[in-house]
């Protein structure tokens, strides 16, 4: 509990916290103190002096963001001291200041614009020429055209260096001729750099994809859900002429804070796409057409039907996207269940189902996101924390800051921008027995005996007990607040459930909870919405050739686990219906029926984040063309097709239905929200397995075989963000190489830079039985000291390397 | 390098240009030949309370001879006595005030007074290391501390056991690099810290948080060297030097427009005009015109001011200007005041860090308007805008400098306005041109006499 004081601001008497400062006092309190370099979520810099105050028995004013409080302070804001300072102070910041704002991008939503009407003079009283800063490109996000207009507040060299964790930004130069300035040469590739935009008071970092496109009071500002990660970022969405040309966040502290990643602030360019559908298309002789909304349906329903019946029932197979919203991915399951089939799912990058019918419940992330930062100690496993979800590694850097300790055991050793306590990278086969190592060097150095669950005590050869493995099973000793998680890496593992057990048990070891960072919107909505399959899963419904399949927002040639197998399946199919806003080049091939469906931007819908908290959202826009919700392309499939219960008024109908089938803890018009939908919380969340759970067994690689490691590149993870074309100039967006130790380049007698063919099985591997046929494809072989020897980084989800199989398989490497 | 004049010297009492033999004065031996080392021996030996040695210090009225005339025993009683982390002792020489040069000299001529300074100075605040920041244009006055610190370290003044005692003061020598503004104590811990020199803000102050968050004490080289001093002579006997709140002598660094520019150590408190004349006087015996008496950053003071000044931080603060850190400019009748000004301001605007915007923005509009006054093109209203300008930085900037370039134009206004209005409405300069060439040509033969 902490004490106040009592402070009298202007002769009204507030209470503060002791400690707080003045600005933030205040602002408590409801009083505004002009302010530029101020950031409530940086370090004060008090170098912009706009936030001057007056406290008696001070001899000068005193900037109000770096005074703390004292019982019986006395401010005055409205001074002659203070309205002094404030009109010298804006005189100053104005000298060399453009006084150009009708052509400024920044203008009408400016800070020192706006403080200027309010605070400064209305004269200028100079005669000198005006700086002049040399415009500077850091790359395809943010623009630093006009950084004559910066005002050197350094909030963006904060930003960087204290939330994106690296120096990408600082200031050269002395005195008047200082400026901000990345490194020479050097782009800013931080996956948070979008935010510079925000924390700029003035126009001098700007949208490079938004400015000079509209203005601010052109614009319509609706709230939003992001569809990107796990978090459910809370976006404002502008909207012009039906379109959504800029997102901005919406403050949660409970999710977001007040930050964006920038898959979530640029990919709106993916949603006015030209690859945005506006009319259904059915396979006519062969080749697509366009056709009227009814003759599609009605096309489709038949089609269903009758192949259903030729065929039987399980010859239907529903994949949705884990992106897609609750709502819709109930719709789709229902349907399918509805037809007669169990083929169902929603975790189309998943390799490894064998915890399924095991869960005690819906795995999340086994703790709130603002718990995260509170942590004394956490583990993450098989994650490229930046790149998979740039808040999630955001609170990991918050406690880390907070002197928690942050350890990782991962794929590789990517720079998390994260102060780690420690770090092993491993072999995707290896991670299993990794985890263990650090299991058992916890459970021996707290004088437990081994644990020797059957869980444990499996075919793989144990990892070597090394310093690293010890340091992290020491980072957890004594901590009292701890948790493990685990990141697509793990999940999409061949050995996830086994990955999972043995996390459980260290997790359980160590007082530690154990949690899911999820990698996609509605990870946990799709447990919610009911789409586990009963019959085959994600990947079996592809390795075992269906008839008949339903796609709802998946494009499988990126967004399953063996893109090659995936597509193969799809071209041989009778029938393949596709409810999707794009209409991407493969889907061209294999697609009979295309319905133009609307991206989260244009229909209502919800997202379970992986803290497991409801999410509901309107349409920012009207669909484009003659797109339609997805949810009323599936109720008018569902009456179509003569089944009941698809009679919904509208999405949140369904949604009622759903979370009261599931417990739905719900609360009306709570949080920040509220106004849009209702906040609530699902139950039923639990990460433990039951005591029958055998996981599925590893398949050892051969000896010497090179193990392919995967990651999904942050800006093709879904199909809306790799349509952004911002986005797709980015260094992350570069095209993927085969990474590889240089050990392991040298044994294969390879140099860096040369261009390597891949080879790998396509058909399905392991469990299943491979089914011989081989993907190719020709990329860079790179050296790359953050791999683990004998492993070749490929990354997924990329049309170059949609030839191959499994993310996580074996592969071949030979120079082309 | 010598002294060239001291009145009952105190610092550099045996090392003044009439002294036998300078050049080995410096040494080890030498300065212990002049009872150097006493004050710590005694420190040492009869386990004197750090307390007691601030207290004494406090008595001595020294004051900080850096520029801002703290006194030196308040500020160390200011570091937390109960801090059980690491504390730190810092001296600063980064001299970089136009004018002053008494630090350099010091440490080329009594480098062993400084560093028995600090290690009395660590002792009273409970610090274990010192740093010694030196400014980077004076490499021969580092390569000599350097050496002195060898020998006081080979003869156990400094080190982890200290004359055998067990006290433990070790001392690391750090160099700038030229800027102005690591001078200031704030600056210079972020410096000392790897990071770019600007300053905090304040509070705290660095003996709450300072060299990487740890209290911290910072005092001038002038000031570290006092102490041994102040120590052995006994506070009042220093006090006594002085005059009372202005104990003992003061390095002046005499420059400009004088016969034997250099440095002198006299009495705090000695009329202007004695040293003045100890400095052999205004060149050319020409007429004295105006004295900046405390380095750039203080008021100028006009000539009539000056010659009823007793040199000392109280009477050069009543009279509107500081004795700052004894960087005595003289200025005689051949200078154009406009033309000085544009020197200090364009001085400022070049050193001003850049962080906060009154000083960035304001020193660098200052100084474009002087020099357009300067250029001949001038406007109506330029002055009634100089000292808004300068009103409007001063006490609003982060640290000093702000604060220094608005005195400097507030000093140089307010006594020489008409010279500014001249130039404004005429365009040209005040004092006739001829004038102003035999100032040149007085410039031209001191550079010849002093080369070489």
């Amino acid at each position: 509990m902490t004490n106040t004081v009592s402070i009298e601001i202007d002769g009204k008497k507030i209470l503060a916290k002791e400690g707080a400062t003045l600005i933030d006092a205040a602002r408590d309190a409801g009083i505004s103190i002009p302010h530029f370099c101020y950031h409530k979520k940086l370090s004060v810099a008090a170098n912009c002096r706009m936030c001057l105050v007056e406290v008696e028995k001070m001899p000068k004013p005193v900037p109000a963001c770096a005074t703390r409080v004292a019982d019986g302070m006395k401010v005055f804001l409205h001074s002659e001291l203070v309205l002094g300072a404030q009109k010298a102070i804006l005189e100053f910041l104005l000298i060399n200041h453009p006084l150009d704002c009708p052509v400024c991008d920044q203008g009408g939503e400016c800070r020192l614009q706006d403080l200027s009407m309010r605070y400064g003079g209305t004269r200028s009283r100079t005669r000198e020429a005006k700086r002049v800063v040399s415009p500077k490109d850091i790359g395809p996000l943010v623009s630093m055209r006009e950084m004559s207009r910066c005002i050197h507040c350094t909030r963006c060299v904060r930003f960087c260096r204290e939330i994106a964790g690296l120096a990408e930004l600082g200031v050269v130069g002395r005195g008047g001729d200082s400026e901000i300035a990345a490194f020479a040469g050097r782009s800013v590739d931080s996956e948070l750099s979008g935010n510079l935009i925000d924390v700029c008071p003035v126009g001098a970092l700007t949208s490079k994809p938004f400015r000079f496109r509209a203005r601010a009071w052109e614009l319509c500002r609706r709230p939003s859900i992001s569809p990107h990660d796990s978090f459910g970022t809370n976006v404002a969405l502008d909207v012009k002429d039906e379109r959504v040309v800029r997102v901005l966040p919406r403050e949660n502290e409970e999710i977001n804070e007040c930050w964006l990643s920038d898959r979530d602030r640029f990919s709106y360019e993916g949603l006015n796409s030209p690859d945005r559908l506006k009319k259904p298309l059915i396979r006519i002789d062969g080749a697509l057409r366009e056709v009227e909304w009814n003759s599609a349906l009605d096309y489709a329903a038949h089609a269903l039907k009758s192949l259903v019946e030729a065929h039987g029932a399980d010859a239907l197979a529903s994949l949705a996207s884990p992106s897609a919203t609750l709502e819709e991915i109930h719709l789709l399951q229902k349907l399918t269940r509805a037809l007669g089939s169990g083929n169902v799912d929603f975790r189309p990058r998943r390799r490894d189902f064998s915890t399924d019918g095991h869960r005690s419940g819906i795995p999340w992330l086994g703790m709130r996101i603002a718990e995260i930062a509170e942590l004394d100690a956490a583990l993450v496993v098989g994650s490229f924390p930046r790149k998979d979800n740039p808040l999630f590694a955001l609170r990991l850097r918050q406690l880390a800051k907070k002197a928690g300790r942050v350890s990782m055991l991962s794929l590789a050793d990517d720079d998390p921008r994260i102060d780690l306590a420690a770090r092993v990278a491993v072999r995707p086969s290896e991670l299993p027995a990794a985890l263990e190592a650090i299991l058992r060097a916890f459970a021996r150095s707290h004088g437990e005996k081994e644990p020797g669950s059957r869980v444990l005590s499996d075919t793989t050869a144990p990892y070597a007990e090394t310093d690293a493995i010890r340091a992290i099973a020491e980072s957890f000793a004594g901590a009292k607040k701890s948790a493990i998680f685990l990141g697509a890496g793990a999940e999409h593992s061949p050995t996830a459930g086994r990955i999972h057990a043995i996390a459980g048990a260290f997790a359980r070891a160590s007082g530690a909870r154990l949690g899911f960072i999820g990698d996609a919107a509605n990870g946990v909505g799709g447990y919610v919405a009911g789409a586990l399959p009963t019959g085959l899963n994600a990947y079996e419904m592809f390795a075992q050739p269906r008839k008949v399949y339903l796609l709802h927002g998946v494009e499988p040639e990126l967004d399953c686990h063996n893109p090659a197998q995936s597509l193969f399946a799809l071209r041989h199919a009778d029938l393949v219906v596709a409810v999707t806003p794009f209409v991407g080049e493969t889907t061209l091939e294999y697609a009979d029926v295309v319905l133009p469906a609307a991206p989260f931007s244009e229909t209502s819908g919800s997202f379970v984040n992986t803290e497991g908290r409801v999410q509901s959202f309107e349409g920012a826009c009207r669909p484009l063309g003659e797109s339609r919700p997805a949810w009323k392309i599936f109720c008018a499939l569902g009456r179509l097709l003569g089944l009941p219960g698809f009679d919904y008024a509208s999405s949140a109908a369904v949604r009622d239905e759903i979370l009261v089938s599931t417990a739905f803890e719900g609360r009306e018009g709570v949080g920040e929200i509220g106004r849009v939908g209702r906040v609530g919380w699902v139950e039923g969340l639990d990460n433990a397995l039951d005591e029958a759970f055998a996981p599925r067994e590893a398949h050892p690689a051969a000896a010497g075989a090179l193990e392919r490691v995967s990651d999904v590149p942050i800006h093709f993870s879904d199909a809306i963000v790799r349509r952004a074309a911002a986005l797709r100039e980015t260094k992350d967006a570069a095209a993927p190489e085969a990474r590889m130790h240089p050990t392991t380049l040298e044994d294969l007698k390879i140099s860096d830079g040369e261009r390597v063919r891949i080879r790998q099985a396509s058909g399905s591997s392991g469990a299943f039985g491979a089914s011989g046929a081989s993907g190719e494809t020709t990329l860079t072989a790179r050296s790359d000291t953050s791999l683990p020897e004998g492993c070749v980084r490929v990354a997924a989800a990329h049309p170059s390397t949609a030839a191959l199989g499994d993310m996580f398989g074996t592969l071949t490497v030979e120079r082309a | 390098m010598a002294i060239l004049g001291a009145i009952d010297p105190i610092l550099t009492k045996g090392l003044d240009a009439d002294a036998s033999d300078v050049s080995d004065a410096w040494r080890c031996r030498a300065y212990v030949d002049r009872g150097g080392y006493a004050a710590l021996r005694k420190i040492v030996s009869e386990k004197i309370p750090p307390a007691r040695v601030i207290a004494e210090v406090k008595k001595s009225a020294l004051r900080g001879r850096g520029g801002a005339g703290f006194p030196t025993g308040l500020k160390w009683s200011f570091m937390p006595s109960d801090y059980d982390g690491d504390k730190y002792l810092i001296c600063n020489s980064d001299e970089g005030e136009p004018g002053s040069f008494k630090d350099r000299d010091l440490l080329l001529l009594n480098p062993h007074a400084v560093i028995e300074g600090m290690v009395i100075g660590a002792y009273a605040i409970g610090a274990k290391r010192a740093y010694h920041y030196i400014h980077g244009e004076i490499p021969e006055a580092c390569a000599r501390f350097l050496e002195a610190l060898d020998e006081a370290r080979a003869a156990g003044f400094v080190g982890s056991d200290i004359l055998g005692s067990g006290l433990c003061v070790e001392i690391a020598v750090h160099r700038g690099r030229g800027a102005y503004v690591c001078g200031e104590e704030t600056a210079m811990l972020e410096s000392l810290e790897g990071k770019r020199g600007q300053p905090r803000n304040k509070p705290p102050f660095p003996a709450a948080s300072g060299f990487y968050g740890a209290p911290t004490t910072i005092n001038n080289t002038e000031t570290f060297a006092a102490v041994p001093f102040v120590l052995s002579m006994g506070a009042d006997a220093y006090l006594a030097a002085g005059k009372p709140g202005n104990g003992g002598t003061k390095l002046f660094s005499v420059s400009g427009h004088i016969e034997r520019p250099g440095n002198y150590e006299v009495p705090l408190g000695t009329p202007f005009g004695t040293l003045l004349e100890l400095a052999g006087g205004v060149r050319a015996a020409r007429a004295l015109k105006a004295c900046i008496p405390g380095g750039t950053s203080a008021a100028v003071l006009p000539a009539e001011v000056m010659m009823n000044l007793a040199m000392d931080y109280d009477s050069i603060s009543r009279a509107g200007s500081m004795l700052g850190s004894g960087a005595v400019i003289v200025l005689d009748e051949t200078t154009c005041m406009v033309g000085a000004l544009e020197a200090i301001t364009c001085f400022y605007q070049r050193e001003s860090c850049g962080q906060c915007s009154p000083c960035r923005e304001g020193t660098r509009w200052m100084h474009r308007i002087v020099r357009r006054i300067e250029n001949g093109e001038g406007r109506p209203g330029d002055l009634e805008t100089l000292e808004d300008i300068a009103r409007n930085i001063s006490g609003r900037s982060i640290c000093a400098l702000g604060d220094a370039a608005s005195a400097a134009v507030q000093g140089f206004l307010k006594h020489f306005r008409g010279e500014f209005a001249h130039h404004v409405e005429r365009g040209e300069c005040l004092v006739p041109r001829e004038v102003q060439r035999e100032g040149c040509r007085l410039r031209e033969i001191s550079k010849e006499a002093s080369t070489p």
